[in-house]
């Protein structure tokens, strides 16, 4: 998995809540058993003209200029909501999209992200408004700087913003762990678990 | 002080604590179904892994299969099949349980899951699958996950897990006639937002709840997750051992006797304190009816749709703006008697037995109104044929619905069948987002007696005005 550490790029607001992962790739453009290819079909529904088509919708934010470059998604309430697929990160993150801020997510949705070397920051309503409003007035200062080691947030005008993710989540992105293997280096107390466990609810092993 | 059920399934469940409210939890059960499970076992097999446990990982054929009569591998999603048949191999390179095509225990995930007796009280489930809070009803800790995250599960029969907070939604009261499951999940989601659940587990409790049947509680905790929540429980009690008993997976003899002891024990103590507790008295639900394309964009069927300005917070309003321009509805509109183009009566939300019987009580006798198209899709084979021996199948083609084989199918739109550009739904599933059930297509949430009722009237309708046909 991809590290993450700190990252400054542009920043794409928006500004819509519920935003599902039905909208983020519509099921109809999961064309293959594949995690790949599927950056064409991020936000197919709102970016193209028409379903399936390919003419792009110019009044759609990441089809304009400079946000065709954003690295960084700004986004209202429950970010990634609905259905469980994770090839809603995989297509952002084909896309380009290393991070996302918004007030909450969707919860399976954030654990893909963490998995995909995707960083999900929670950050106020309010402070993603006014960071949105900074990139809107200005384009020119589009730039936003997410630091997972400080924890923060830098906003176009310079202002701080710090930001809480779970520990465990943190050190998978830093490292670019794979949580499997870091699972497996427990596989003794997996196995001592079992073998209690069969004692204590021996219905559960078929 | 005392423990909450969820506490319970949590610490009977826990490996090691990892810290920072993290554990590694012990997974039971895993199901997959060929749309998302075929990529992670691909994946896991990409990578040199095995699954762990393979008796105890359960896979069926949903998603992406075709439901018209006669169906086989060919599928009108486009390269459907290649999902099918990728599922297929995989599942039996594996060596896992695979509810195929052919197998009468084939159907959608979650309705197969309690019905066969995997999903349990006690157990911990988990499935590359949203929709996974289902088993909850039954008394099963259980949520969906990723693609990675089921990859986790298979290899290592674990879940690295965040503690959530709980919240205890009671429900208390009498049910009022017309008044389903359906209607009270919509009502809180309605009421409290479709983010109102998010970071929590929630119990279920109250009179109402300890009243409802084993498959109202699995529509209930269904949509758990619609309302933000990382998924739903209700309390095992002797409903649902009753439930269990006898099932194909279920403990028999005396495992069944250590079994149903032990399951006593799976509920909130007395003086357990949850992080949230929300009380809904149900006598004043009506039932209810979606106007928008978020499940929170609701109202009761008396109702009007709602008008924006009157919303005081600016991205709500922004939401319901772009919503009703989407559904092309005008505020003030009453939502009774809004003309629709189809009906659809399926999806793990809705499309058990009991859902079926509901709604051909309805359609007993009567006919879907002209222009209307009608569908029936039911959860599972089992469901099916159970339909079928009691005659349920002719009142609802009789009444002028399609009568399916078992899937997601119409629930969601994967680039196959769809409902027309622009038509307008009233449908028995969870999500009325915007392309859900095909591109443009305007989606109405109801319960499927409302379904039945809107079908037959060729409009959204009130199904307390019909009479019942017994
Ligand atoms: S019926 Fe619909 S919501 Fe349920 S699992 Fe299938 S696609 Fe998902």
């Amino acid at each position: 998995m991809e590290k993450f550490t700190r990252l400054k790029a542009i920043a794409a607001p928006l500004l819509r809540i519920n935003i599902d992962t039905d909208a983020i790739i519509p099921s109809r453009e999961i064309k293959r058993v594949s995690k790949l290819g599927l950056s064409d079909g991020l936000f197919a529904g709102w970016r193209y003209t028409e379903p399936g088509g390919r003419a792009e919708d110019p009044g759609f934010i990441l089809n304009r200029d400079p946000f065709r470059q954003a690295q960084i998604l700004l986004s209202g309430l429950n970010f990634g909501c609905g259905s469980s697929r994770e090839h809603a990160v995989w297509a952002l993150a084909e896309w380009g999209i290393r991070s996302i801020i918004a007030p909450s997510y969707g919860g399976i949705f954030y654990a893909n992200c963490a998995r995909n070397g995707v960083l999900p920051v929670i950050l106020d309503n309010d402070t993603v408004e006014e960071l949105a409003r900074q990139i809107s007035e200005n384009p020119e200062q589009h730039l936003i700087e997410v630091d997972l080691v400080e924890r923060t947030v830098t906003a176009p005008d310079g202002v701080l913003h710090s930001f809480e993710i779970g520990s465990a989540d943190r050190e998978m992105l830093l490292e670019g762990l794979d949580a499997i293997d870091v699972t497996q280096k427990r596989d003794d107390e997996i196995l001592a678990f079992q073998s209690r466990d069969r004692l204590r609810r021996p219905w559960i092993y078929l | 002080m005392g423990r909450t059920i969820i506490d319970k399934l949590w610490s009977e469940h826990r490996i090691a604590d990892l810290g920072d409210g993290t554990s590694l939890l012990y997974i039971d059960r895993i199901f997959l179904h060929e749309r998302t499970g075929s990529i992670a076992l691909k994946s896991l097999e990409d990578q040199g892994r095995h699954v762990r446990n393979p008796e105890q990982v359960f896979c069926t054929m949903d998603h992406i299969v075709d439901t018209t009569p006669g169906r086989g591998d060919a599928t009108r999603v486009p390269s459907g099949t290649d999902f099918i048949k990728t599922t297929r191999t995989a599942a039996h390179a594996a060596g896992l349980n695979l509810f195929d095509l052919d197998d009468d225990r084939q159907g959608i995930v979650h309705v197969v899951s309690p019905e066969q007796g995997i999903a349990m009280p006690g157990v911990t489930l988990v499935c590359p699958d949203s929709h996974t809070c289902t088993v909850g009803g039954i008394g099963a800790l259980a949520w969906g996950v990723g693609s990675t995250e089921a990859e986790h599960a298979l290899a290592t029969k674990t879940l690295v897990v965040k503690r959530p907070a709980t919240m205890r939604v009671s429900f208390d009261g009498q049910l009022p006639y017309g008044v389903t499951a359906k209607d009270m999940i919509l009502h809180l989601i309605g009421k409290y937002t479709a983010s109102g659940g998010v970071g929590y587990a929630i119990e279920f409790a109250g009179t109402t709840i300890t009243a409802l049947p084993i498959e109202a509680r699995l529509t209930l905790c269904n949509m758990a997750v619609e309302f933000g929540a990382w998924t739903g429980v209700v309390a095992p009690d002797d409903k649902t051992f009753e439930y269990v008993k006898g099932r194909p997976y279920a403990p028999k003899g005396e495992a069944w006797d250590r079994a149903t002891e032990h399951w006593k024990s799976l509920v909130s103590d007395s003086d357990a304190e949850f992080d949230r507790e929300i009380a809904i008295d149900v006598a004043n639900i009506v039932p209810q009816m979606t106007w928008g394309t978020s499940p929170q964009h609701e109202a009761g069927i008396d109702q009007r749709v709602p008008d924006p300005r009157n919303e005081p917070d600016a991205n709500r309003r922004l939401s319901m703006e772009r919503a009703l321009e989407y559904m092309n509805l005008e505020p003030g509109t009453p939502l009774e008697g809004i003309p629709i183009d189809a009906a659809f009566i399926g999806s793990c939300t809705n499309s058990r037995l009991s859902d079926l019987r509901n709604a051909a009580k309805v359609l007993k006798d009567r006919k879907v109104a002209p222009g209307v198209k009608a569908i029936c899709v039911p959860g599972s084979s089992q469901v099916k044929l159970a339909a079928e021996a009691e005659g349920l199948d002719r009142i609802f083609t009789e009444a002028g619905f399609e009568w399916r084989e078992s899937g997601c199918s119409m629930c969601f739109f994967a680039g196959g069948e769809s409902f027309g550009v622009e038509e307008r739904v009233v449908t028995s599933t969870n999500r009325n987002f915007e392309n859900r059930q095909g591109p443009r297509t305007r989606s109405h949430l109801a319960s499927p007696t409302t379904v039945a009722a809107s079908a037959v009237l060729g409009k959204l309708a009130d199904v307390r005005k019909l009479e019942p046909q017994e």
